[in-house]
């Protein structure tokens, strides 16, 4: 049964050693980091900090040590992210190279691109975004119409993207678009290209979200000539790699820790004598808190073990993003707090953007509907 | 030890907890057969020490027995057991062989050899032989005390949502079959905490085998020509409730592996908690699939949903537990917030709060 998939699993004392380092590391680093900039949790963007994070060694470390990695266990990567996460770090701009694209060249790249992309990921310099969506394919991501087309030696590329975080402060996007004909099989036919985003042809423009900031964008590439090394992985295969990534992208802590900035300023605007409401509430977050990291640790350890734990980590989704998404309603429940863009206190500041935040964290990684349409697919439902 | 454990006592409750026998016991039937057989098998001195004529499990070892007991209803003590022989031995006093329970919620005067009080909400306590409780000697030291049932002066009959007996016994000047002073590093609410642990990991497997058979049911029964699994609306309702069960399983787990030398107070907090929601969601999403056939007493969906309803609430329900453990997180402020939620593991809180509410 899919559900026994969880079991309990604890942070190898070797990993839990690194804790107290990188929580001394952003005690240095970030003092006074203000919680209305660490509200921003990961999509918070700082090049400098990242180059401290990987002259650390701790951008890319499960990766291999010839490439600038240092080969640890995903144990290790965890503790260093949830502690950065748990401080509203920026660590938006090496965040997709450090979790998903490094991975993804190193398990699929030929030895050349490996050498050639994994060593400035390790030292938190090359950012990363992920091209998936486009204006009419969204949720059906299998529905692409972008076009790379072989010719000669190089690849002819053609289409759009859309929603593509980072697009503006990243140099490489890893793209997923159609190699082939459609198929009878609609998941065949697409491939995976890691496209230099500097590229004549490449038009990024920032789309502006409902509180104004610019995070995520749309790409336009007209008649882009990608060299033939572009190919990452294997021809026609684009759907597998993606897929294989999805378990690292949907159950780590910032799948539940979006909000971590509000619940800090909550509690101390609470206070220490809280009334019988207010303890119970915060009781009950913390609670699922801690559920929440012990079931992400569990498809940790199944990552560490080899496996592909693509239903667990759609669990960890589903529930950490209704965590994530309930905390700005508990505040408004707990305190007359009214939410301030501008002016009021650094509490009703967090509050105003993180509830406009919020509906993000169902969207982005896969929606609400598609994750409980995989958990449903693995009770044997479809 | 698990694995044994796991495939032994879920063989033995496949065997002998049927629904039939499950729902023969509600109302107070004791299950005699079931009981000698556990007996026998030692499975309820699990916790005990070898030197006190135990097997010396640790709690991460007991979690299956506990769990499975959840997963069939099974209609007796064992988990109360459990929780006394290990205090009992933790005591220094020897292991039980009978028909044992606890009583959490007790009001108790120790007097020497005697025992003065109530003991409320004994799970069993019409049927069981003995009874492990805290007394308070009268200058105020909490006791380990085992107290015969038979010594009861007054017996208040009880039932649970799920008919199982939950009573009171009243003691006047009762014998003690034996005593001793809580060990140290124990809080007097003990034997609560340990109970909270217990119906988080029944609650864990009562849900698992709940989501079992809905999702059974959905992929059998069929509406408008197609079994109703295959409908979305159906698909988003059994998705949620696996979410929920998946984390009540994960919770009760961690409660028993990080209760490795007294009771993780913390960790069971976020269990009871966590389970108690996830039985709420998960119960009324059975209910809500299965429609009007698992409303009937002739299907056995209500001896689980039953059993989760009472659960939740028992040693102490989730607004409980939010209160004691929100009081401590807010004690430390934003702060001592995440290094208390990451250093739990570590170090077994066996006290949640410096000041119990």
């Amino acid at each position: 049964m899919a559900i026994s998939q969880f079991t309990y699993s604890n942070i190898p004392p070797e990993a839990e050693a690194l804790r107290a380092e990188v929580r001394a590391f952003i005690h240095d680093t970030l003092a006074d980091y203000p919680p209305t900039l660490s509200a921003q949790s990961w999509m918070g963007f700082n090049a400098e900090f990242s180059k401290k994070l990987g002259a650390r060694g701790w951008v890319g470390m499960a990766l291999p040590k010839a490439y600038g990695g240092a080969e640890a266990g995903p144990f290790a990567r965890y503790v260093i992210i949830e502690e950065l996460l748990a401080a509203g770090a920026p660590v938006s701009a090496h965040w997709i190279a450090d979790r998903q694209s490094g991975p993804l060249i190193n398990r699929f790249g030929t030895e050349q691109q490996k050498q050639h992309y994994l060593p400035a990921i390790c030292r938190g310099e090359s950012y990363f975004c992920i091209g998936m969506s486009e204006p009419n394919s969204g949720s059906d991501l299998a529905s692409i119409k972008s076009t790379a087309v072989r010719e000669g030696d190089s690849w002819l590329l053609n289409g759009q993207k859309v929603w593509t975080t980072n697009a503006h402060h990243s140099q490489y996007m890893i793209a997923l678009v159609r190699t082939g004909e459609k198929q009878a099989a609609r998941h065949e036919g697409m491939s995976q290209f890691i496209v230099d985003l500097s590229l004549p042809g490449i038009t990024t423009r920032p789309i502006r979200d409902l509180a104004g900031g610019e995070h995520f964008n749309e790409v336009f590439f007209d008649n882009v000539r990608l060299p033939a090394d572009a190919l990452i992985g294997t021809e026609g295969k684009g759907w597998d790699q993606v897929t294989a990534e999805l378990a690292f992208e949907r159950s780590g802590p910032e799948r539940f820790l979006s909000c971590m900035a509000l619940l800090k300023t909550l509690i101390d605007a609470l206070g220490k004598t809280p009334n019988a409401l207010q303890t119970r509430e915060i009781g009950r977050l913390s609670a699922k808190l801690l559920t929440l990291r012990n079931m992400s640790l569990s498809v940790t350890a199944q990552l560490a073990a080899g496996e592909h734990p693509a239903w667990a980590a759609s669990c960890v989704k589903d529930l950490g993003n209704a965590f994530e998404q309930e905390i700005p309603e508990v505040a408004q429940l707990l305190l007359e707090t009214e939410p301030r863009q501008d002016g009021g206190s650094e509490h009703a500041r967090v509050l105003a953007y993180l509830t406009q935040m919020a509906p993000s964290f169902s969207l982005r990684g896969g929606t609400r509907e598609i994750l409980r349409g995989i958990i449903a697919r693995g009770l044997g439902l479809r | 030890m698990r694995e044994i454990f796991e495939t032994t006592i879920e063989r033995l409750f496949a065997d002998l907890a049927t629904p039939a026998y499950v729902m023969g016991c509600e109302g107070g039937e004791w299950p005699a057969d079931l009981w000698a057989v556990l007996e026998k098998s030692g499975f309820t001195l699990a916790g005990v020490s070898e030197a006190l004529g135990g097997a010396e499990a640790s709690w991460a070892d007991m979690y299956v027995l506990v769990r499975a007991a959840g997963r069939f209803s099974v209609p007796a003590p064992m988990g109360e057991a459990l929780l006394a022989n290990w205090l009992l031995s933790k005591s220094g006093l020897e292991g039980r062989a009978g028909a044992l329970s606890i009583a959490a919620n007790a009001n108790l005067v120790l007097d020497g050899e005697r025992v003065n009080g109530t003991a409320y909400s004994v799970p069993w306590g019409r049927n069981v032989e003995e009874v492990v409780a805290i007394a308070n000697s009268s200058t105020g030291v909490p006791h380990v005390v085992l107290l015969s049932r038979s010594a009861a002066s007054e017996l208040t009959l009880s039932l649970n949502v799920a008919g199982e007996p939950r009573d009171d016994l009243g003691f006047t000047s009762a014998q003690v079959l034996a005593q001793a002073p809580l060990p140290n590093g124990f809080e007097a609410n003990v034997l609560e905490l340990g109970g909270a642990m217990l119906r988080a990991a029944q609650t864990a497997g009562a849900l698992h085998a709940l989501l079992d058979m809905t999702a059974n049911y959905a992929g059998e029964r069929k509406q408008f020509g197609k079994t109703i699994g295959s409908f979305q609306a159906i698909q988003q309702q059994l998705a949620v409730f696996a979410e929920q069960a998946a984390a009540a399983g994960i919770a009760a787990e961690a409660a028993f592996v990080e209760s490795r030398c007294g009771l993780a107070a913390l960790t069971i907090a976020a269990a009871k908690i966590s389970t108690a929601e996830a039985a709420s969601v998960g119960a009324g999403f059975a209910h809500s699939v299965h429609g009007a056939i698992g409303f009937t007493e002739e299907y056995p969906l209500h001896l689980l949903t039953r059993r989760l309803w009472a659960w939740r609430s028992e040693f102490g329900s989730a607004s409980l537990w939010s209160q004691r453990l929100g009081v401590r997180v807010c004690q430390g402020g934003s702060e001592g917030y995440w290094p208390l939620l990451t250093g739990h593991g570590q170090q077994s809180l066996t006290r949640l709060v410096s000041d119990p509410v």
